[in-house]
This record gives C-alpha cells, structure tokens and sequence, in this order.
C-alpha cells in the first residue's frame, strides 16, 4: 500500500471497499439471499451478523467470486470479486476452506507465497502475525482446529490485503484458542486493513466490529453501530407470573427499561435484573421467576421495531 | 486509511504455474509413503519377483534377456502407478477442499492442471529409473540402445495415464481413489499383454487385448528392444487413448470450474 499526502488524487480513492447492489442468490427454490444492496468503505470492520442460514456464507462466496449472483451486482474494489481475488486485494479464511494434511504449516504458507509472488520474509511474518511461528514444521494434519484456523488467517495475510473476510473463523473452537484468533485479527485491524467476517455469535459481532449487519433470511433487517448492538445486548428480562399488574406501575419500578404485560405474565427489561426481581420478590405477590439474557432473536426484533419507529 | 493503491499490484506470470510450487508439491508427494511405495517400490519388487527366476537371465529376446524384456514391462508398469497417482492427485485435494482454497489465490486451473501434469511426469521419470537401476544390478541385459531407448518411451508414453489419472481424479471425489485405481491398472495391465504375452492368452483375448489403453504403451516401450510387433497400431492406440483421458479430464474439469 503506498501512502500518499493527497488522498484525493490517490488511484482508486472513493472506491468502496464493497458494494453490493440488489443481490439476489437462488438454488432451484431456495432463495439464500433475497436482495441485498450494502456498502462498505475501506477501513471499516463490518460484523455480518445472522442465524444460520441467513444467507452469510452465500453472500461471502459472491464477495469472493466463488459464485456468480442470479441477480445484481457485486463489485469489490470497483473490480469482478475474481480479479479482486487474484490480485490479491481480498482474501478470505473461509468456513469450509481445506487445508492439506501432509503439507507442514510453514509449507503451507510458503505455497501461498509462491503463488501471490511474495518473498520469504512474507512467509515469517504471516506466521508470526498468526502466532504460528513455533509450529511452522508441524505437519496440518497434526494441528489442533484453532491452529488450522490460524492457518488459514495466516495464509490469508500473505497478499497483503486490503479486505480480510472472515466466514464464522472461531466456530469448533474452544474459549483460548478463539482469544487467541480474536486478538490476532484485532491487532490486525489495527493497522487500517478492512474487516468482514460473519458470525451468528451476538457477542463476537459485539465486541470486534464498528458496524454491525443483521441479515436474516437473505435480507438485510437492520444495519448500525457497535454501541447500538451493545445497548440491545445488554440488559435481561425477567419473566415472572403477577395477576392484575398494569404496565405503568411496572414501568415505575427501580430498574425497569420497558415493561410488558401479557396477560398474568410480566416481561421485565432492564440492566440490574437483581434489582427488578428483589423488589418483584419482596414487594409484590409476584411468583414463577425466570431471569433471560436477550438472545440474538430478541436484538434482532428490537432493532427491527426501532427502524419501523421513526426517532 | 482510505486510500487504495490499486496499481501497486500485479498477476503473476503463467498463471502461477512456477517451479516453487513444483518443488513444494514434490516435496509433498514424497512424503507420502503410500505413493512412494506404490511408485517406486512395487514394480521393482515386482520385476524381482516375476523377472529374475528360472533361466530368464539366460534366455534371449533381441539383444537382451527375458529378465530385460521384464524389466522393461515392469517399468512401464511402474510409470502408469506414478503418473496415474500424480494426475489423481486432483482428487484428493478437492475431496479435502483445497481445490477451493486455491481458488482464492491467483493460481489459475490450467497452471494447475500444468503442475500436476508436471510433477506426475517427474515421478513417472523417478520411477522407471529406479526400475532400470535395480534392473541393471538384477541381471537384466538389453543393448546400450535399448536401456535408453526403452526407458524414454516407457516415460513418455506414460503421459497416457497421467490423462487417466486426472480424468479419474475429477471423476472420483475420493481420498484413497488410488485404492480403486491400483487394481483397475493391474487388470488393464494383465489385458495389454504387460504382465503375460499375448500370445500366451490365445487369439480372442490378444485381439480384445490391442484396443486396451496398456497395450500401446507396452508395445513401443519393449520395440527398441524386440523390433517386433505393430508399432503403428500401438502408437494409434496410445493417441487414440491419450485423447479420450484428456477430453474426459477437460470435460470434467470445465464443469469443476464452472462458475454457479
Ligand atoms: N449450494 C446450495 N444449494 C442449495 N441451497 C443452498 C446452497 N448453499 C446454501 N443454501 C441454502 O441457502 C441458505 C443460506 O445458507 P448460508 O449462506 O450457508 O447461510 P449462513 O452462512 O448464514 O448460515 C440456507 O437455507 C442453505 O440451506
Ligand atoms: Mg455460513
């Protein structure tokens, strides 16, 4: 990457990282991804977010011209995702990507080298960007997952990208070795590199991305900021049986964000639950407690039902 | 940062076909102790086995021994398992993936297919050499002529198999599709008259046995040798093979790469 005092002038300037325009991906009846338009400018770490079989890895595999959308357009870097590719201007660590057991680690990434045309001090420093550097001569087969996994983002590094897609990178992985992933690619990000990666995990999409995408049944629902996520993410509900309550009285209790009633049963949100469900315990004839963490289906209808309420 | 310098970078030269990846991928094969002694070990445990006994050493054929004669079908046979294996290669590595993982480098399919063809010649090369050595020190006896002469055309016309590897390889998504393929060699070798003469098998079987794609190949390799026989035919068999295993590869190969 060359750095230029002129921005403005430099080659390829406000060009999007990605642009997705009103991509539509079918097999035979299934239609995986029902229209999605989306931009991305470089630098942005972008966290696709969805249950599985939203539609992510479709989508991903059309950023990296492994398959053609039957309608829309894909553009990476203003170029065909295939060229995009080959010149080494995104690179991917893919959620089914093979690895070949009987290659060692280091080997490995040096094919990859050899095939992008980078030298060997590029082979060293992708292996030691992934914290591969004490195992390079372990044969792949021999690997645990996390460590193939820090393969693939190894070999992903080499080109030097400028898009690092990541296709649900921690999943199989246990809580160190996805640390370990995470603060690799995060000490990554640092560097200015734009940052795909899609994940079903709420938390994950929480703590690594500035922006965050909700897809759901191929289609965008909700599209905004980390901090957003995180203020739907936090907070619990408590769920509990309490004949006769009205939701203003509720809505008055210390602690309570918003307050539902549905028939005997109340739906108590706020941050300090303890708090909700001492007093609900204590100060009323409430019984049946159930304390819930909001799931990603909760985050997902709140930050639908903010976008159909105008602010 | 926001700016992009999309001129700072280029494709590689030959679609990546290189000599790193070659000595990579070499490297690789060798380690497999299965295609090692599948390649290099098993025919010349073969030729030990079916070419030094009884008075073949003392027999002659040409300008050589019966021990020659079946060193030289041995290395034939030897250089159909290499190259066979280096062109199902293909299969393995889609059966793990790796087919798709390559396609996320600038690597394009047909400098894929050039190495794979590359390195099963190479081993294809190895094995028919260390073939001939152990053959050499077993008491094969053929003219100078002959040893070079024989084993160039056991090579070369081994690039049959590796059509047939491939082809097989896109075919087969398979781990262990030499599991299936080593036998399917050793019977196409039994009807091209490589581990038995023809003549040996009465006349029906040696008419089916000049359309099997084994015959050619062991034909021309043994005529330095022999001076004896149909070299036309053989070598019309030969091509008429090699075209339909690359067409069958190519076929397979097109739909492999098609973009869905
Ligand atoms: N090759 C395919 N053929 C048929 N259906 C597919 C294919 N790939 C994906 N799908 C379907 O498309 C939908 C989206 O899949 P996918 O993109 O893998 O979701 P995600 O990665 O978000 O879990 C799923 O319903 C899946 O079954
Ligand atoms: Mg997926």
């Amino acid at each position: 990457m060359t750095l230029t005092t002129a921005p403005e002038a430099a080659p390829g300037t406000g060009t999007a990282a990605v642009d997705l325009d009103g991509v539509v991906k079918r097999f035979g009846a299934v239609t995986a991804v029902d229209g999605i338009s989306l931009t991305i400018r470089p630098g942005e770490v972008v966290a696709l977010l969805g249950p599985n079989g939203a539609g992510k890895t479709t989508t991903v595999d059309m950023l990296l011209g492994l398959s053609q959308p039957s309608q829309g357009r894909v553009a990476v870097y203003g170029k065909p995702p295939a060229d995009a590719v080959a010149l080494g201007l995104v690179s991917a660590v893919m959620q089914t990507g093979g690895l070949l057991k009987d290659y060692t680690v280091e080997e490995t990434v040096r094919l990859t080298a050899v095939l992008f045309g980078k030298p060997r001090t590029a082979v060293t420093e992708a292996l030691r960007r992934a914290g591969l550097t004490d195992i390079g001569k372990r044969l792949v087969g021999k690997c645990s997952g996390g460590q193939q996994q820090r393969l693939r983002f190894a070999m992903a590094l080499l080109p030097d990208p400028e898009l690092l897609i990541l296709d649900e990178p921690t999943t199989g992985m246990d809580v160190a070795g996805r640390h370990e992933f995470w603060s690799a690619i995060r000490d990554d990000a640092a560097r200015g590199r734009t940052v795909i990666f899609a994940t079903h995990y709420l938390e994950e999409a929480d703590a690594y991305a500035d922006r965050v995408v909700f897809v759901r049944r191929g289609r965008i629902v909700a599209d905004g900021t980390a901090a957003e996520v995180k203020a739907l993410a936090a907070g619990r509900t408590v769920r509990a049986t309490l004949p006769g309550a009205t939701e203003a009285a509720l809505a008055a209790i210390g602690g309570v964000d918003r307050a539902e009633v549905r028939g005997d049963t109340v739906y108590l949100h706020g941050n300090d639950t303890d708090e909700i469900a001492r007093h609900l315990l204590t100060r009323t004839p409430a019984k049946d407690l159930e304390i819930t963490s909001r799931n990603l289906e909760d985050a997902f209808l709140a930050l639908t039902a903010d976008e159909e309420t105008p602010r | 940062m926001t700016t992009v310098d999309l001129q700072a970078r280029n494709l590689p030269k030959f679609g990546g076909f290189s000599p790193g990846m070659i000595r990579l991928e070499l490297r690789r094969m060798v380690r497999n102790k299965r295609t090692v002694i599948f390649t290099l070990v098993m025919p010349a445990v073969f030729f030990l086995l079916f070419g030094t006994g009884g008075d073949y050493k003392t027999e002659r054929v040409g300008g050589g021994n019966v021990t020659g004669y079946i060193l030289v079908s041995m290395a034939v046979y030897g250089a159909m398992l290499a190259t066979t294996s280096g062109g199902a290669m293909v299969s393995i590595e889609r059966a793990a993936g790796w087919s798709r993982q390559l396609r996320l480098t600038p690597l394009r399919p047909i400098a894929y297919i050039a190495v794979k063809l590359v390195l099963a010649m190479t081993i294809g090369a190895v094995s028919v050499a260390v073939a001939f050595g152990v053959g050499a020190l077993a008491g094969a006896q053929l003219p100078v002529s002959a040893w070079i002469l024989c084993g160039l055309l056991a090579w070369v016309c081994a690039l049959v198999f590796a059509a047939f590897g491939l082809f097989m390889g896109y075919l087969l998504p398979s781990e262990n599709v030499m599991q299936i393929l080593g036998p399917v060699l050793a019977v196409l070798s039994f009807a091209g008259g490589l581990f038995v003469p023809l003549d040996e098998l009465g006349p029906t079987f040696a008419t089916i046995a000049k359309f099997t794609p084994v015959y050619g190949v062991g034909e021309i390799a043994r005529y330095p040798l022999t001076h004896d026989g149909n070299l036309w035919l053989a070598v019309l068999n030969v091509l008429v093979w090699t075209t339909l295993f690359a067409a069958g590869a190519m076929w397979r190969f097109r739909r492999d790469t098609a973009r869905v």
